[in-house]
């Protein structure tokens, strides 16, 4: 894991004065306590005044920390709550309880300081699709407070080490191909140049050259600009090989939290995989082996 | 960050929303011809109704409801609209998890949809000045300028009031928003004096801010008054902006804020 001080890009922003002090001063990047969201389920007997139906808790008593620079990955099943934790941390959704804190900025008293902080990659990047590339990143220059020639600076170079070709760029999204669109998603949320990238599942259906190209983007950003990432993803590999630290998030509950060796280490040891340690703490071990298939 | 950097920051921000509208009618550009035809033979078919009684007044009131409808349903639409339709290209977490604020970001849909009502409305009047063979000679463009832009800051607090619509119901908000609209329509006098309406329907008339519009433009145009003339159509339009601007900003925010604790936002495309 990178450590130390580190120089950060700086984009003329309202923030870089605060994100200097911020980056030295000895508190993660990003700080998680006691978090719980609840939903009502789709199913279930309605019940009260108000016939309402029963909760359920999409995350639980959450607590983690992730320090600056760090790469953090949090695996888990579908439905264990990821994308919820995640979008509690984008400010896109109130927790009920517990609260987030990145930079010490709170994602619920100071959520537009916050935004200015973080960039987002979703498992399956929002676009104008009609529009094309330079268009998108165009407009999301304007949305993040970089000048046009700034923003063209940034994301020229950010395409380039992304193995994107730009001829492409004047083309409408919904023509490029799945990879295609996600390395514009990845320049889009880099460019901005966040103290904390959040990655939800951003490899996800990708060909395993195209994979490779975001994977070391995101490792350069750390590098190069201290960048703190927070990435979501089933690939066990990818996390095994960008991830500093990992978490197992199961049915909305942090079950361990460990270097990769660490938790294979936990799990049983030698000749384990970090998909075999996952499967052995979320207790969903391949029944194919206990019946000899 | 000083302030007057921070203005312009989210001057900026804002131009960056009408600017991604406006390249979205290029790219849809054979739609928007359409619809532009459409509202525009629309224009025409009813002022036809005063050339087939002979009054040529009538058609110029017909002319001016049309067109002045036009526009203003234009501006409520767009505002209305703008977060059932990031819904649509699922878009809208983006956007929301931008460090945009919630008042640029909707100020930056009116001030598109300011600018593409009026060139639409320019155009529709043209044609039906050019089709009727209507003289503007005695009207007092002052008057109807000013009567134009004073008539938008009620309609852009009616639209920042249904913005959140669909944030809270993602179909019944878009269709509640429609209804809305087409009750406004119905009670504002866009084609005839409101007199002619039921007596049951008269006192929803008196609080459509388009019942004023529509009156103070006609009386510009077809009777060339000044501003003194229309004084208290203005004030009321006035009184309205400003009280429909900040409670339907309010409005919004309540809604969004519901939204992010129900996780409605999460629902796209």
């Amino acid at each position: 894991m990178a450590t130390g001080t580190y120089e950060r890009v700086e984009l003329e922003r309202e923030l870089d004065g605060f994100l200097a002090e911020a980056m030295n001063d000895g508190r993660p990047a990003l700080k998680v306590e006691g978090l719980t969201k609840r939903f009502p389920r789709s199913e279930g007997k309605r019940r009260g005044f108000w016939r309402r139906r029963p909760k359920f808790d999409a995350l639980a008593a959450v607590t983690f920390a992730v320090e600056k620079g760090e790469i953090f990955g949090l695996i888990g099943m579908n439905g264990s709550g990821k994308s919820t934790l995640i979008r509690i941390i984008s400010t896109l959704l109130a927790p009920d309880e517990g609260q987030v804190e990145v930079f010490g900025l709170n994602v619920e008293k100071d959520p537009g300081r916050v935004r200015e902080l973080i960039n987002r990659v979703a498992v399956d990047a929002a676009f104008f699709k009609v529009l094309s590339g330079s268009e998108n990143l165009r407009y999301a220059a304007r949305l993040y407070g970089l000048s046009p020639r700034l923003a063209r600076e940034r994301y020229d170079g950010l395409l380039k080490r992304i193995g994107f070709d730009p001829k492409r760029l004047r083309d409408q999204i919904k023509s490029l191909s799945r990879g295609e669109r996600q390395k514009v998603a990845a320049t889009r949320a880099l460019m901005s140049a966040p103290a904390l990238l959040l990655l939800d599942e951003p490899t996800t259906g990708l060909d395993p050259r195209s994979k490779r190209e975001v994977q070391r983007v995101i490792r350069e950003m750390r590098d190069e600009e201290g960048t703190t990432v927070l990435l979501t993803t089933h690939d066990m590999e990818e996390a095994e090989r960008l991830c500093d630290r990992v978490g197992i998030l199961h049915e909305g509950r942090i079950i361990t939290i460990g270097t990769p060796a660490e938790l294979t280490a936990r799990a049983g040891g030698a000749g384990e995989t970090l998909e075999d340690a996952f499967l052995k703490f979320t207790g969903a071990e391949w029944l194919g082996d206990e019946n000899g298939g | 960050m000083t302030i007057k950097a921070r203005a312009l920051r989210e001057f900026w921000c804002s131009i960056g929303f009408a600017e991604r509208n406006f390249m979205l009618v290029k790219r849809y550009a054979g739609w928007e011809a359409v619809f532009l035809t459409y509202t525009v033979v629309s224009a025409l078919t009813i002022g036809l109704i005063g050339v087939g009684t002979g009054d040529t007044r009538l058609v110029m009131f017909l002319v001016i409801g049309a067109v002045l409808w036009g526009y203003l349903s234009i501006l409520f639409h767009e505002v209305s609209e703008c977060i059932a339709w990031e819904r649509w290209e699922g878009t809208l977490e983006y956007t929301f998890m931008a460090p945009v604020k919630r008042f640029t970001q909707l100020m930056g849909n009116a001030l598109y949809a300011i600018t593409y009502g009026l060139v639409r409305a320019a155009v529709q009047l043209l044609v039906c000045a050019l089709f009727f063979g209507i003289s503007l000679a005695g009207a007092n463009f002052l008057t109807a300028a000013v009567v134009l832009v004073v008539s938008s800051l009620p309609f852009l607090g009616l639209g920042l009031a249904c913005a959140v619509l669909p944030l809270l119901s993602r179909e019944r908000g878009s269709q509640a928003t429609h209804i809305f609209q087409a009750l406004i329509l119905l009670v504002s006098g866009v084609y005839y004096d409101v007199s002619v309406l039921p007596s049951w329907l008269q006192p929803f008339s008196v609080v459509s801010p388009a019942t004023y519009t529509l009156r103070a433009m006609r009386a510009a145009v077809l009777d060339g008054v000044g501003l003194a003339d229309v004084g208290g159509d203005l004030l009321i339009l006035v009184i309205s902006g400003v009280v429909l601007i900040p409670l339907g900003f309010a409005c919004f925010v309540l809604g969004e804020r519901w939204a992010k604790k129900t996780g409605k936002l999460k629902i796209d495309g």
